[in-house]
Formats: structure tokens, C-alpha cells, sequence
């Protein structure tokens, strides 16, 4: 038999419906390789091995009486630490949560459960998933499985590097500003941000509400497809979530694999000066692939490029500031011992309880949101979104895709952001805009650097556009293998 | 110098709706501490505020009602500060595009003039929890039952000159949001509060004074004892060569004083901005027609039905239709009875006091119509005196539909004596026993027949027909 570790998820959730093994196998296999690879990597905050266990006997179960039948059925996924699964500590990589447990299931997990899959663990990540490294994490920085010396992107560095390094076969993570794509082009994985409201944030501890997105990090377009799937809709739990005209429909079916007639646009913008050059060929390379089956590429500009940068961090800080006032010692996670008074309590406990990173950016949105700062910030950013989000509007009538790097440059060295935190702002530009327009985006492997390193290209879509999303990237995916590479076998040969 | 006396007010008034503003917790009030509360209202990490339809509905009905433009698209804001009542550390509110603005509300002055109360804007927002600190040692409890339950403040324009006038629209808006069923105001349950917020200028000046805003005022009486006591304290700071200081008051009704709780220097920053969480709420021209259509009618009209209908003065229609449960109790009991005048008397004569007495809410009354139309029927049917009707008043007050007023009459033997021979064998025992009275009624101080009738009513327990004892006194004092 196959290595079950090798397998995507949905051929493991074939090889569980066919019988040839059970949920309970691949979810002990996948347990061993975490305790036997996560003492050097660090993706996981927690593993649930007990209650994994208990779930996939269960699951297999159901699957054997024909009530569980669908595509990843009893197949093992982890899960991003910043949503909330009931029980389970659910940390944000903060020292400030403590150990919180919370007393109820973000509506992903349930949706998850019903399909049958099988929680093993929580990711770690960025501390309140405000970075781009998983540096900032209470619980350790996450080591990148192509070059341990490297960061594996963030802020769901976790659940990328768990991916790549078969410590998972897919998982779920969440995107304010690129943290499910771009910790997915620096690990070689496919990572992917569907449109804002398509899946409910219920239960995810939020940074910037009105930016954050679950979605899936897993080896393929076919796995994230499938997932989607299942943790789409409507919810009525959040108010953001939207109804769905192909409700009904599957992603996972919509992958034909024909991307003939597609238009493909190239901002010229993603392709210029600050972007290496490996990355920028690889790229053109994936562009080219597309158009050699029956794509039309054409270059286009975006103008409003250079505002991403400063529009996302308002808007993301503002939110922020307000979204983390909620840990304050005063009902659960950490308190500091020694305060005098409720003021000092607050202070103390939230002194001692945030990372640099994350009171830095409270600070920043404390500061936007300030009487008399407001208009000249975060009102700004407000226009500056509605701008974007018309210039990407009239993009989208002529063309179905936008093409570009995921990130420019391939995953830095551990500690080299952290001293420059400027420089690692930056390295998000190709990625906010998608989330300050609320568009769709897809993080597909598309090379290596010369250091063995993967490179990610990034496609966008207009509002609802996932089907040509995913359509473009798994059209990619049947006539190329970098996601098919292996980050173990590299690294051992290395 | 003469002052004159500019105020504003900011009501919070609590919607009757079942369950809370973004959670489908109950709205119940009192409860054990902590037991009508859920991971939402208490804002547990990653948990998301819902809008209850039904708030927004009674949201509109009040705003409809108090003569508001309604926004097409009305937003919710949040509004940050650290306190530990505050489970979020912000409260969702409106700012930039409340749900109501530009109404107004009539009211009549102490003069009796007519006069509108502009309404700046209504909006829509969630209470936070209490504080309970303990008696003993340093420690402070929450008790998070009230966050979320939701509110709209009534932001009034700076139309007020006088208590009478802040008395008055607080009656009127009381009145009509009572009527559309949205709160039951109680201001003592605390789900009608108001904030006060008070200037004083020279008469014939143009300029507003500098202001102060006094909170935690839970009555109409602290109310007007605040702004007596808040208008002659600015008047004193000014005469005297003071400045009055912007800042916010709380009212100490116990001590009838207001403290300083803060001033303008140190006011808090609350970085208003837009709910990420929640949707802009559009409301369609279609349902504000239907919402107007469904308005119940309201004091104001239902005032001069009654003057109409039932030949109520001006003033007694006032009164009964000021209360929506008032109002059915007077027509319900009139329609059974026939005799509205005699209704309108018992209630504002009697029923009143004993509210007044009791500090009841209007609404809280519970007199049956039914009950109240036969004792209505045996007062006009002479049945029962009215003075054994004063009595008797206070029992049916106080009992419940199933009560049997009949049977309570006979039991208490409390009917009207009809029989002549018994009065005749008291009134003369009465004369027999006071013959110097009777020298006096003949030297014609007709003033002791009020001693005769008194004695005599006495000895039958005020049972018998005054005018009937009346004419047996004279008749026998005339045969002495």
C-alpha cells in the first residue's frame, strides 16, 4: 500500500471509503508523524491525539453504516489557533488567553465534524495572527520544512509548514492580509482566501473583522476545492456571511481543468522593481503554461498599488485596537498577579499578556481611530478602499483572473524581519489588496529559487469569481508537480 | 440678573423585545447574576453580534411615532472604553448613521400653551452589565444578565426652559412608546433613564451657557429636583463671579445633590468607529408604510375619541388616556357599564390616589373592567352609598377578575339600608340621647343636623342613604 503521509486528502478520503484503510489508521499515522517531525518544526500549539482517536472511531463508524460519505470523510485536518474549537485551548499564540478553552465550536469545526473529518490539532502562528512570519508566536517560532532556518510565512505559518512537512494533510487557517497565501507560496503548499462572507467567521478570535477570512491550506487545488465545500455558506451566527447563489453547487465538481478563453490579466506593477527574479520568471513561467492551453494573457496596470500597504494597516490596526480591548484580565486567559486598582490590572495584564508585535499594532490603531487623527487616517483608508475596490471592479469586467507573485521573495531567513519590521510589511503588498476588496485568492506553487526554496503565484478574482479561481489553479496544478514536491525529502537531501 | 434656564435630554429607553440585541439571550428582568447571559453577550473571543430583527423593528415603530425622519441606511458604530461591566470593552452603538432623526414631540407647558420638543436622533445600542461591590473587603462582582439588552436613546434638541416642560415630554414620550407596546418605561426597573443636560443664560441672551450633564436620574421627582438644584447652583457660580465648568454630574437622589464626575479635560476618547460585524440595515419605503399602517392609536387621538365618545372634559381625557393601560381599563369598564363619566371619576378620584400612594406604575395596574363596570353598577343603582364605595374601592383594586363583587356585598353586609323602620329606631335613639342638640337645632342653629346625620350614619355604619337619614331627622326633630 501507498504511504498514507503521501496521499492528499482526498485520496485518503477515497482510500477510507474503498476500505483499504480506516480513519483511524490514517488519523494514528498522521499522529506519529507529528510526534516524530513537530519537536523541530513547531506547528503544533496542541495536538488532541486522545480525542482524535475517540473521533475517527466514531467517523469510521458512520462511514461503514453509509451515513458519512462525503469526499474527506474521516479524514484527519488541523486547525489554525485562533478558531475557537470547544474544549480545546484555543490560544491565538498569545500568552494573553492563557489556557482558554472555549465553550463552544466555531461554526467551521461543526461544519467540519458533520462532513466527518477529524480534528488532530491546533496550529500555531503569529501571536493574534499579526505577522508575516510565525515568529511572533507565545509558543515559539514555527521552522520552514524546505530549510529549518527559514520562516515558514505567516501568519499561518502552522498550518503551512504542518502541510509541507506531512504533519498534516490539510488544515485550515485564516487570511487578514495573506496569512493562509503567502505562508503557502514560502512552504510550497496551496493555500486559498475565498471571497469575504463566503465562509462564516464565527468562532475565529478576530484581528481585523471586516478583512479576516477562513480558508484552506492543503497539497492541492482539489483538497482546498473540497474543503471549501464543506465549510462554505450562509450562517446565521454572523451577520457578514453571505447566502450563495450556487449554494448547492460544489466547488470540487466546478474543477474542469479548461482554461481556454480564459483571460488572464499581469499587473506590470507585480512585476517590477523590489520583486526577485526568480520569483517575477517563475511566474511569467505559470502565465505562459496557462496560455499554452488556450488562456489570453495581457498586461495590465494597478495603479493604486502603492496605498495597499498603508490603507491595510489603518484599517487592519483600527480593527484590531478594538477587537483585542476584550483581554483585559477581567473574565478569562492570563491576569497579571501584582496590580493595584482596576487601571493597573488592565495595564499589567495587558502589558504582560501581548507580544511586542501585537501591542505595536494596537497602538498604531489606537492611535488612527484617536479625536482628530480619524478623518486624516482611518476615514482616508475607508475611501482609499472604496477606490480599490472600483478599480479592481473595472478590471474584472475585461478580464476573469489577475496573475501575480505571491510574495517577492522567497521565505527570509528566522530573525531577519523581526529586526525590520518595515520591510516585512511590505512583503505583503501583492497580498492585501484581495482582502481590502474582499476578493478571492488562490496561492499555488509554481517553482523553486536556486536554494531549493518554493515560490507561490497568486490568483485573484473578482466577488464570487471562486470557480475560475480554483479553475485556473487546478488547470495548473494537472500539468505541473511543484505541489507535488516534498519538502521531507528535500530537506533530508539537502 | 434674570436667568433662563436651556435643557437637553438624553432618554435611554429599554426595548420590550424577548430576547437581546445580538444574541437570543432573555431580556427578562432581575435573574440570578449571570444566568441571562451566553458566549455573545458577554463577548467571548470569536463569538459575533447578530441584529434581532425585532429590535429594529420597535426601533422604527418609536421612531415613526415620535415624528423622526428614518434613515434608509442606518449603521451601527462601536464606541470603546475599558470598564469591567463592558465585557467587549466596546458597546455597539450608532454615531455616524443612527436609524432616527429630526421628530418631535408636543407637549403642553405649565401655562398651557402648546409647545415641540425637536428630536436630534434616535439610536439604537446595547446596555452593559452592573457592577455589584461587595459590602465587605474590596472585591466587585459582575453580573453581565443586562448586556445586550437593547436600547434606543431619544436625543432631544437643547428645546427645554423649564422642569414642568422636561416633565411634560417625558409623560408624552413614556406615553407613546407604552402605546406601541416597544417598552414599558419603568423608570424604576431602569428601563426609562435620563440624562439632563443643563445651561443657564441671561434672559434675551442668544448664546448658550456653558453646560453640565447630569446622569443616574431615575424619577420624574429626582428629575425635577436635579435641575432645581443643578439651575441655582449655576446661578450661583455666576453671580458670585464663577464659571461654570463643562462636565458630566451624577444626581445623589438620597442626598438631593449632584457630584462632579468628570470634566470636559479629562472626557474620554471613545474612538467611535463602523461595526466591522455588523451590516449596514436598509429599510425599504415599503416597510415604513407597512410599520405606519400598523400604529396603534396613540394618546393624542384617542384623547379626542373620548371627549367625543364618552363627553370626557379636555382635562380628565388627558389624564386617563396618558397611560395606555388606564385607557383600557376606563373603556372597557365604560362599554360594560354605560356610565363613562362615573368610570372616569372612580379612576381619576380614587384609583389615582392609591397609585400615587403605592408609587405604582400605570402599567402595573390590574383592576378587571369587568368587576369594576358592577361596581360601577351598584354605586349608580344605589345599591351601595359612596362612602361604603371608598371602601369598597380599595378591595376591588386589588382583586382579580374572578372576583365576586355580589356575594362580597352580602357577605360584608355592606348594601344600602332600605329598611325605613330601622333608620326611624336609630334616628330617634340619636335624638333622645342629645336633647341639648335638640334645643339648639329649635333656637335654629341648623348646624348640628351635620351632628344628627354624622351620629346617625355612624350607628348604620354608613350603610343607609344620606339623603334618606337627612329627611328622617328632620321629619322627627320636627315632632319634638
Amino acid at each position: 500500500m501507498r504511504d498514507i503521509l503521501k496521499m492528499t486528502a482526498i485520496e485518503v478520503g477515497e482510500a477510507i471509503r474503498k476500505g483499504e484503510i480506516t480513519s483511524v489508521e490514517a488519523t494514528s499515522a498522521l499522529l506519529d508523524a507529528i510526534e516524530a517531525a513537530d519537536s523541530e518544526i513547531n506547528a503544533y500549539i496542541t495536538v488532541c491525539r486522545e480525542a482524535a482517536l475517540e473521533q475517527a472511531k466514531k467517523v469510521q463508524k458512520l462511514i461503514e453504516s453509509g451515513e458519512l460519505s462525503g469526499p474527506l470523510a474521516g479524514v484527519p485536518i488541523a486547525i489554525k489557533d485562533n478558531i475557537c474549537t470547544k474544549g480545546v485551548k484555543t490560544s491565538c499564540a498569545s500568552k494573553i488567553l492563557g489556557d482558554f478553552k472555549p465553550p463552544y465550536d466555531a461554526t467551521v469545526i461543526t461544519r467540519l465534524e458533520e462532513a466527518g473529518m477529524v480534528v488532530v490539532g491546533k496550529l500555531n502562528m503569529d501571536e493574534f495572527a499579526m505577522g508575516s512570519t510565525t515568529e511572533t508566536s507565545f509558543y515559539g517560532a514555527t521552522k520552514n520544512p524546505w530549510d529549518k532556518n527559514k520562516v515558514p510565512g505567516g501568519s499561518s505559518g502552522g498550518a503551512a509548514a504542518a502541510v509541507a512537512a506531512g504533519e498534516a494533510f490539510c488544515a485550515l487557517g485564516s487570511d487578514t492580509g495573506g496569512s493562509i497565501r503567502q505562508p503557502a507560496s514560502y512552504c510550497g503548499v496551496t493555500g486559498f482566501k475565498p471571497t469575504y462572507g463566503t465562509v462564516s467567521r464565527y468562532g475565529l478570535i478576530a484581528y481585523a473583522s471586516s478583512l479576516d477570512q477562513i480558508g484552506p491550506v492543503a497539497r492541492d487545488v482539489r483538497d482546498c476545492a473540497a474543503i471549501m465545500d464543506i465549510i462554505k455558506g450562509k450562517d446565521c451566527m454572523d451577520g457578514t456571511s453571505i447566502e450563495l447563489e450556487e449554494q448547492n453547487e460544489s466547488y470540487l465538481q466546478m474543477l474542469s481543468g479548461d482554461v481556454s478563453k480564459l483571460r488572464v490579466a499581469l499587473p506590470k506593477e507585480c512585476f517590477g522593481e523590489g520583486v526577485d527574479d526568480e520569483v517575477r520568471s517563475s511566474v511569467l513561467l505559470m502565465a505562459e503554461e496557462l496560455k499554452k492551453q488556450g488562456a489570453e494573457v495581457t498586461e495590465i496596470s494597478l495603479p493604486f498599488i502603492k496605498y495597499v500597504i498603508p490603507t491595510y494597516y489603518i484599517m487592519a490596526t483600527a480593527e484590531a485596537s478594538s477587537n483585542l480591548s476584550r483581554f483585559d484580565g477581567v473574565k478569562y486567559g492570563f491576569r497579571a498577579t501584582e496590580y493595584d486598582g482596576l487601571r493597573d490590572l488592565y495595564e499589567a495584564t495587558r502589558s504582560e499578556g501581548f507580544g511586542e508585535e501585537v501591542k505595536k499594532r494596537i497602538l498604531l490603531g489606537t492611535f488612527v481611530l484617536s479625536s482628530g487623527y480619524y478623518d486624516a487616517y482611518y476615514k482616508k483608508a475607508l475611501q482609499v478602499k472604496s477606490i480599490i475596490k472600483e478599480q479592481f471592479d473595472s478590471i474584472f469586467e475585461q478580464y476573469d483572473v489577475i496573475i501575480c507573485p505571491t510574495a517577492p521573495a522567497t521565505a527570509p531567513t528566522i530573525g531577519e524581519s523581526l529586526s525590520d519590521s518595515l520591510k516585512m510589511y511590505l512583503s505583503d503588498i501583492f497580498t492585501v489588496s484581495p482582502n481590502i476588496a474582499g476578493l478571492p485568492a488562490l496561492s499555488v506553487p509554481c517553482g523553486f529559487d536556486r536554494s531549493g526554496m518554493p515560490i507561490g503565484a497568486q490568483i485573484i478574482g473578482p466577488r464570487l469569481g471562486e470557480r475560475n479561481v480554483l479553475g485556473a489553479g487546478y488547470a495548473y496544478q494537472q500539468v505541473t508537480d511543484f505541489h507535488k514536491r516534498n519538502a521531507a525529502e528535500r530537506s533530508e537531501t539537502k | 440678573m434674570t436667568w433662563e434656564t436651556v435643557m437637553g435630554l438624553e432618554v435611554h429607553v429599554e426595548l420590550a423585545t424577548k430576547s437581546k440585541i445580538f444574541c437570543s439571550c432573555t431580556t427578562e428582568f432581575g435573574g440570578e447574576a449571570n444566568t441571562h447571559c451566553c458566549p455573545i453577550c458577554t463577548g467571548m473571543p470569536g463569538t459575533l453580534p447578530v441584529l434581532n430583527e425585532k429590535v429594529l423593528e420597535f426601533a422604527l415603530k418609536a421612531g415613526i411615532a415620535l415624528n423622526c425622519d428614518i434613515t434608509r441606511y442606518n449603521k451601527f458604530d462601536r464606541k470603546n472604553y475599558f470598564y469591567p461591566d463592558l465585557p467587549k470593552a466596546y458597546q455597539i452603538s450608532q454615531l455616524y448613521f443612527p436609524f432616527a432623526k429630526n421628530g418631535k414631540v408636543e407637549i403642553t407647558t405649565k401655562s398651557g400653551e402648546k409647545k415641540t420638543i425637536g428630536i436630534h436622533e434616535i439610536h439604537m445600542e446595547e446596555d452593559a452589565g452592573k457592577l455589584i461591590h461587595s459590602p465587605f473587603g474590596d472585591a466587585t462582582y459582575a453580573d453581565y444578565n443586562r448586556c445586550g439588552v437593547p436600547l434606543i436613546e431619544i436625543v432631544s434638541e437643547p428645546d427645554f426652559r423649564g422642569s414642568d416642560e422636561v416633565i411634560a415630554y417625558l409623560e408624552q414620550v413614556k406615553s407613546t412608546l407604552e402605546y406601541l407596546g416597544v417598552s414599558d418605561c419603568k423608570m424604576q426597573e431602569g428601563s426609562m433613564r435620563a440624562d439632563v443636560n443643563l445651561s443657564v443664560r441671561p434672559v434675551g441672551s442668544k448664546e448658550f451657557g456653558t453646560r453640565t450633564e447630569m446622569k443616574n436620574i431615575n424619577s420624574f421627582k429626582a428629575i425635577e429636583h436635579a435641575i432645581e438644584f443643578e439651575t441655582k447652583r449655576q446661578i450661583e457660580l455666576l453671580e458670585s463671579g464663577g464659571r461654570v465648568v463643562q462636565q458630566t454630574r451624577r444626581w445623589d437622589d438620597n442626598k438631593s445633590k449632584s457630584y462632579a464626575m468628570r470634566s470636559k479635560e479629562n472626557a474620554q476618547d471613545y474612538r467611535y468607529f463602523p461595526e466591522p460585524d455588523i451590516p449596514p440595515i436598509s429599510v425599504s419605503e415599503e416597510r415604513l408604510a407597512a410599520l405606519k399602517a400598523e400604529q396603534p392609536e396613540l394618546a393624542g387621538p384617542k384623547k379626542l375619541r373620548y371627549i367625543e365618545q364618552f363627553g370626557l372634559s379636555d382635562y380628565h381625557a388627558s389624564i386617563i388616556t396618558l397611560n395606555k393601560n388606564i385607557a383600557r381599563i376606563f373603556e372597557q369598564t365604560a362599554e360594560l357599564c354605560g356610565e363613562p363619566k362615573e368610570v372616569c371619576n372612580w379612576i381619576i378620584g380614587n384609583a389615582m390616589y392609591l397609585i400615587n400612594e403605592r408609587s405604582m406604575e400605570l402599567g402595573d395596574v390590574s383592576l378587571s373592567p369587568r368587576v369594576f363596570a358592577e361596581f360601577i353598577k351598584a354605586i349608580t343603582s344605589g345599591k351601595i352609598n359612596k362612602s361604603v364605595g371608598k371602601t369598597l374601592f380599595e378591595v376591588i383594586f386589588d382583586s382579580d377578575d374572578s372576583f365576586d363583587i355580589d356575594k362580597y356585598i352580602a357577605d360584608n353586609q355592606l348594601a344600602v339600608i332600605d329598611d325605613d323602620g330601622a333608620i326611624y329606631e336609630v334616628v330617634q335613639a340619636i335624638i333622645s340621647a342629645n336633647p341639648q342638640s335638640v334645643e339648639q337645632y329649635k333656637e335654629g342653629k341648623t348646624k348640628v343636623m351635620a351632628f344628627f346625620v354624622g351620629q346617625c350614619m355612624r350607628q348604620l355604619k354608613g350603610k343607609a342613604n344620606p339623603d334618606k337619614v337627612n329627611k328622617i331627622i328632620v321629619e322627627e326633630l320636627a315632632k319634638q
